[in-house]
């Protein structure tokens, strides 16, 4: 064989060994989609054949040189019921299974760990719970669920991983969420999807998927000294959100300890489970969202923080567990230097504390 | 001889070209830019959409030669994004949705009723005239500057972020707008009220039902479009922010009013051409429609479901999960009426008498490709796989198959069926026969490796790719190429026709439409005298019987 | 073919002047025109449905930005224009009367007053346009919403015992006041088209071409009048008339 030349064996060679039909299986959805999908190709490919059998044979045998007289024939009711029921019945089977598949994909298990990717034109910056940083990589670790809460800080993107066979369209304006369970160790593709500018076709990257070890030790060696909380927790205290959100009997607005899903009344009287959305919405549009009791008056920071700013603030909402905690940065904003000084308010005795990574 | 077997070849020794004719009726420019005639109308329609095509075809092949290779590098970023951009808007809005009702329907739906014109033929032309001044704009367009933001003008993109003519090219697309909208009015009133007498709902050509469904999408449809083209135009000149999340605005509510209009605006393209098979299987077969009723009530059960799915374009955007239930329920039952009439034209040639004239070759291909398509678009409107499959080249491949493999055979089927009633020659019939073969041939090349890559994960509109996707791009191109002659051949075989064809007579094909019993090519008025409808539709025994009375009476068989 | 006509048209038809040759009788060529304007006007409700679906959305996302901002409208002049608008919608109708009455003076009063009336509304239009500019309330770079969060500064908030909205909800009336421009300019554009027509029809109808017997123009250019009068009967309330008291 490599009688032929050198250099066209090179690249027979080469795209050989990069030549794929069909994409990694490397979740746990992964194979049960590729089911679905292979029944669909199944059906479909029955339903081709049938055709074209069908064309095929009565051409042949009906052919004007084998069948000169053609028989006028209005139709068939029972034909007519037979393929409109059996492809309805096809489809519908179909569109259970497909039904059940899409709500196993955009439903995670209550143990999923949480990534935050920010999407913009054109990189994708995934931002870890223990303050690591990835651009156009993201490192997940071996059989743990991962969710992504993912929002664009400009235009639509779409982040796809099609060995995970998901995807998602990331939107400015709102977090979408889709979630995997790894179950392949290596590197795989991520896209983005959706036509975005120039660029589109630049923003892609890779999922490396490590053993649970590695992942701890690239957890380890990629941190920058402080959690995607303690980000927020800087970020709080420096836009002075502790002013009004704090513990003392005349605070101005709600204390945030414990915050996170809970079921909060409006001031509309609108009953809501305080999530990721609706954190990102108070901080961004305040007034449609004020928990009954409290005056419309906190400001909007529309403009004034970027996505990754409200993704370390949600973040760190979500781990207010106390009000110790919420003391805790109210002392913090006193230390910052960029505070300049402040006086520290009267009931804040305690000592700094650990802070939760 | 009995009208159940087929003639060939044009028994046609003694026939001539009629002097009288729409051609021949008035000469000069002006009495084809005035003209009111729906049969000039038509053939105004047919070369500028001709040029147009090649326009699109020319940006596809940029698109196939710029993916040969992995990297990005025939090309900027930017100059591929405005190719591809291109090519969609103008396949899409100047080629494919004008395509059969521009061409075919104008020329033939009122004579297929036995009128003597379409309701409103001032309207008609003025719908041409709106037709040329959107086309000449967006070619402007493209040629200052071009737009970038793929035909879909997803908002924020189009509003904020890129600063290339989307609003002019939106204005092209608005105006042409009115030109479907005045077609499917000009279709709707004419059906209604001026069907020769006897001619009932229920003895009207497939064809007839066909534009009917698609001209009702057209008339509904398309002032949504206008609409959301409009608020893009406002959102880009003055930041008024309905698609804008800073100020409160939406960027989904664009996809909702975008998708409400371009979902009808696919069955606005296939069905016509849907009409064309029924025409060619039947008249090849020599046979009824296997199930007329359900293939007309199939025309409009496709047209009114077509307008509840429109969110399966959205299901990953994040619309709410009861939403994505309900669009994908709704999507399978659209894609009942379409299998339907696959099965009722197979069944047509069940004992017919089949010949393979290139139409009927044409129309075979429709078959098995919009096949494929359709059950390709099951696996989208399936939520579960759409999540993985959605963006990729499966969508590529999948609306490729269903508009070029079906809608865009179905042209050629029904170009090439109409040909010689036209322009009263026939076209050349082994070059045909081979272009549609070869057409057939490079479009599975071209296109079906794209399920592939889009399986892969190969996302759409990319200039550059992994290496591992090289392979089946590179077969895809190779594909294109062999596309690119099967359509050049038709546009040179199909001029020569028009000097060297052999004369055509009335009714080459023996076919049973009124539009055939008649001189080809037709007086200006259509017919001498006002046709009553005696007999049913694709009614074989009444052509033959009508042969033999005409034999018998010895006439000529062309008008003087 | 066959050899037998048709429908029997009355002899009177087929020398009819009115009769386009590709119609049959001028019975088929009124029943089709008639169909043809009603479905054109379908068409008219599907591109002002669609606007009309994305104001009532932001109506129910933003309802107290939206209440606060259509406060600034004047319900007297919107009010006024509403019968201006009316009123032409009978005057309209009345020319179509007239016009089968072969009445042609009376016929030009009806088209004038008409005419009139819709410059009548156009003007007072283009006060309350003129009022938003200055105000700066028109959508786009200069928007003030001054009068909204702080509602003291501004007669007409104030007159309406508006309370003082917070930043972000301030924000969201500009996008009322694009709608506000959207909607009100495509019916305007749509006014100014039937306009330019009503002028040329005033011309016809002084050589006396709409009082031969053949009404159909007027009668639907009627039809074409009074759907844009709908229109603004519809625009008035959803826009000028939230949450009055």
């Amino acid at each position: 064989m490599s009688h032929i030349s050198p250099v066209l064996w090179q690249f027979l060679i080469k795209w050989l060994t990069h030549f794929a039909v069909f994409p990694p299986e490397a979740s746990r959805i992964a194979p049960q989609l590729d089911a679905l999908y292979f029944f669909i190709v199944l059906v479909s490919l029955i339903g081709l054949t049938i055709v074209v059998l069908l064309v095929a044979s009565f051409s042949i045998l009906y052919h004007k040189n084998r069948h000169p007289v053609a028989v006028q024939i209005e139709g068939s009711t029972l034909l007519e019921a037979t393929w409109t029921i059996i492809p309805l019945g096809l489809f519908l089977m179909m569109f259970v299974w497909g039904a059940i598949i899409y709500f196993r994909v955009f439903t995670p298990p209550p143990n999923a760990m949480n990534i935050y990717v920010v999407g913009k034109q054109w990189m994708w910056k995934a931002e870890h719970e223990g303050g690591q940083h990835e651009i156009n990589t993201l490192h997940v670790p071996l059989g743990q669920p991962v969710q992504l809460t993912m929002i664009s800080q400009d235009v639509f993107h779409s982040l796809s991983i099609p060995a995970f066979r998901i995807k998602r369209e990331v939107i400015p304006g709102r977090y979408t969420t889709v979630w995997f369970e790894a179950t392949q160790i290596g590197t795989f593709h991520l896209f983005c999807t959706q036509y975005c500018g120039t660029n589109h076709s630049q923003m892609i990257g890779d999922v490396i998927v490590l053993s649970p070890e590695d992942y701890k030790a690239w957890l380890a060696s990629s941190t920058s000294g402080m959690s995607l909380a303690q980000d927020g927790e800087r970020l709080f205290a420096s836009l002075s959100c502790a002013a009004c959100h704090n513990t003392r009997p005349d605070a101005r607005g709600p204390s945030l300890a414990g915050v996170y899903n809970a079921k909060l009344t409006l001031a509309n009287g609108q009953k809501i489970t305080a999530d990721d959305a609706y954190l990102r919405e108070s901080i961004l549009n305040p007034s449609q969202h004020i928990t009954q009791g409290f005056a419309p008056i906190m400001p909007t920071y529309q403009g004034q923080i970027s996505e990754e700013g409200v993704v370390a603030l949600v973040e760190y909402i979500k781990h207010l567990d106390s009000d110790y905690r919420v003391q805790q940065t109210t002392t913090t904003t006193d230390m910052l230097p960029e505070s300049g000084g402040k006086a520290a308010p009267a009931d804040s005795t305690t000592a700094p504390g650990k802070v939760n990574p | 001889m009995s009208a159940a077997t087929i003639v060939s070849l044009p028994d046609q020794a003694t026939a001539r070209i009629p002097k009288d004719n729409y051609l021949t009726r008035e000469n000069g420019i002006l009495s084809w830019l005035l003209t009111q005639d729906h049969k000039r109308i038509g053939i105004l329609y047919l070369i500028s959409m001709t040029f147009f095509f090649f326009i699109g075809g020319a940006l596809a092949g940029m698109i196939r030669l710029e993916l040969l290779t992995p990297q990005s590098d025939l090309m900027a970023a930017d100059t591929y994004n405005k190719v591809f951009t291109m090519h969609g808007i103008i396949m899409i809005f100047f080629f494919l949705v004008p395509s059969v009702p521009g061409a075919l329907g104008n020329f033939f739906l009122p004579m297929m009723i036995g009128a003597k014109d379409l309701a409103l033929p001032k309207m008609n032309l003025a719908s041409w005239y709106f037709y040329m001044a959107g086309g000449i704009l967006a070619l402007w367009a493209m040629i200052t500057g071009g737009v970038d933001t793929g035909w879909t003008f997803t908002t924020p993109l189009s509003t904020h972020y890129v600063n290339t003519n989307v609003i002019t090219t939106g204005l092209a697309i608005f105006i042409t707008g009115f030109s479907s909208i005045f077609t499917g009015l000009n279709f709707i009133v004419t059906i209604h009220k001026m069907r020769a007498p006897g001619m009932t709902w229920f003895r009207l050509p497939l064809f007839i039902w066909a534009n009917y469904a698609a001209s009702i999408l057209m008339v509904l449809g398309t002032p949504v479009l206008a609409i959301a083209i409009v608020l893009v135009a406002l959102e880009r000149a003055f930041g008024i922010g309905v698609f804008d999340p800073t100020k409160g605005g939406d960027p989904l509510l664009f996809q909702h009013l975008f998708w409400f209009y371009s979902h009808p605006a696919v069955y606005i393209m296939i069905l016509p051409g849907m009409g064309v098979i029924s025409e060619v299987v039947s008249t090849f077969s020599r046979k009824r429609v296997f199930g007329y009723t359900a293939v007309a009530f199939s025309s409009v059960a496709i047209a009114v479901f077509g307008f509840f799915v429109w969110a399966h374009h959205m299901f990953i955007m994040g619309v709410s999960s009861y939403a994505v239930l309900v669009f994908s329920l709704l999507t399978m039952l659209v894609a009942v009426p379409s299998a339907i009439k696959i099965f009722n034209w197979a069944f047509t040639l069940y004992k017919g008498s089949i010949t393979f004239e290139t139409p009927m070759i044409y129309a075979f291909g429709f078959m098995g490709l919009f096949t494929i398509g359709g059950m390709t678009g099951v696996f989208l409107g399936v939520s579960g796989t759409d999540i993985h499959l959605t963006e990729t080249y499966f969508i590529v491949a999948h609306f490729h198959f269903v508009m070029v493999g079906g809608m865009l055979m179905a042209f050629l089927a029904g170009i090439h069926f109409w040909w010689p009633k036209m322009t009263g020659r026939m076209y050349p019939e082994k070059i045909s026969q081979l272009a549609a073969v070869i057409t057939f041939i490079g479009f599975n090349f071209t296109f079906f490796p794209q399920f592939i890559l889009g399986t892969l994960g190969m996302p759409r509109r990319y200039a550059s790719y992994p290496p591992e996707f090289q392979v089946l791009n590179v077969l895809s191109t190779a594909g294109a190429t062999i596309l690119g002659v099967g359509y050049l051949l038709p546009v040179l075989y199909l001029i020569w026709s028009l000097k060297y064809g052999k004369i055509a007579g009335d009714n080459p094909w023996q076919a049973t439409g009124l539009e055939w019993q008649t001189q080809s090519p037709p007086l200006t008025e259509n017919f001498a005298v006002m046709p009553i409808m005696d007999h049913e539709a694709y009614d074989y025994e009444w052509l033959e019987r009508q042969t033999e009375a005409r034999q018998k009476a010895k006439e000529v068989t062309s008008v003087g | 073919m066959s050899d037998s006509t048709a429908t029997a048209h009355g002899h009177a038809d087929e020398h009819s002047p009115f009769l386009r040759h590709h119609f049959e009788s001028l019975e088929q060529q009124a029943d089709a025109t008639n169909f043809a304007m009603w479905l054109f006007l379908l068409t008219e409700v599907m591109f002002f449905g669609g606007l009309f679906t994305v104001y009532m959305i932001y109506r129910n996302w933003y309802y107290q930005a939206f209440v606060a901002a259509s406060h600034q409208l004047s319900v007297t002049l919107g009010g006024v224009n509403s019968c201006v608008l009316i009123t032409s919608s009978f005057t309209m109708a009345l020319a179509v009367y007239f016009a089968e009455a072969k009445n042609k003076k009376a016929l030009l009063t009806c088209l004038i007053t008409t005419f009139t009336l819709g410059v009548l509304f156009l003007g007072i239009k283009g006060v309350e346009y003129r009022e938003k500019f200055e105000k700066h309330h028109f959508p786009g770079t200069s928007y003030s919403m001054e009068a909204f969060t702080n509602p003291a500064s501004d007669a007409v908030a104030t007159a309406a015992g508006d309370k003082p909205l917070p930043v972000d909800v301030a924000q969201r009336t500009e996008l009322f006041f694009s709608l506000y421009f959207a909607m009100t300019g495509l019916h305007l554009a749509h006014m100014l088209a039937g306009m330019g027509i009503l002028l040329y029809m005033i011309f016809r109808a002084q050589s006396g071409a709409y009082t031969t017997g053949h009404v159909s123009y007027v009668e639907y250019f009627g039809f074409y009048w009074h759907f844009v009068d709908i229109v603004w009967i519809l625009l008035f309330p959803l826009l000028y008339l939230i949450n009055r008291h």
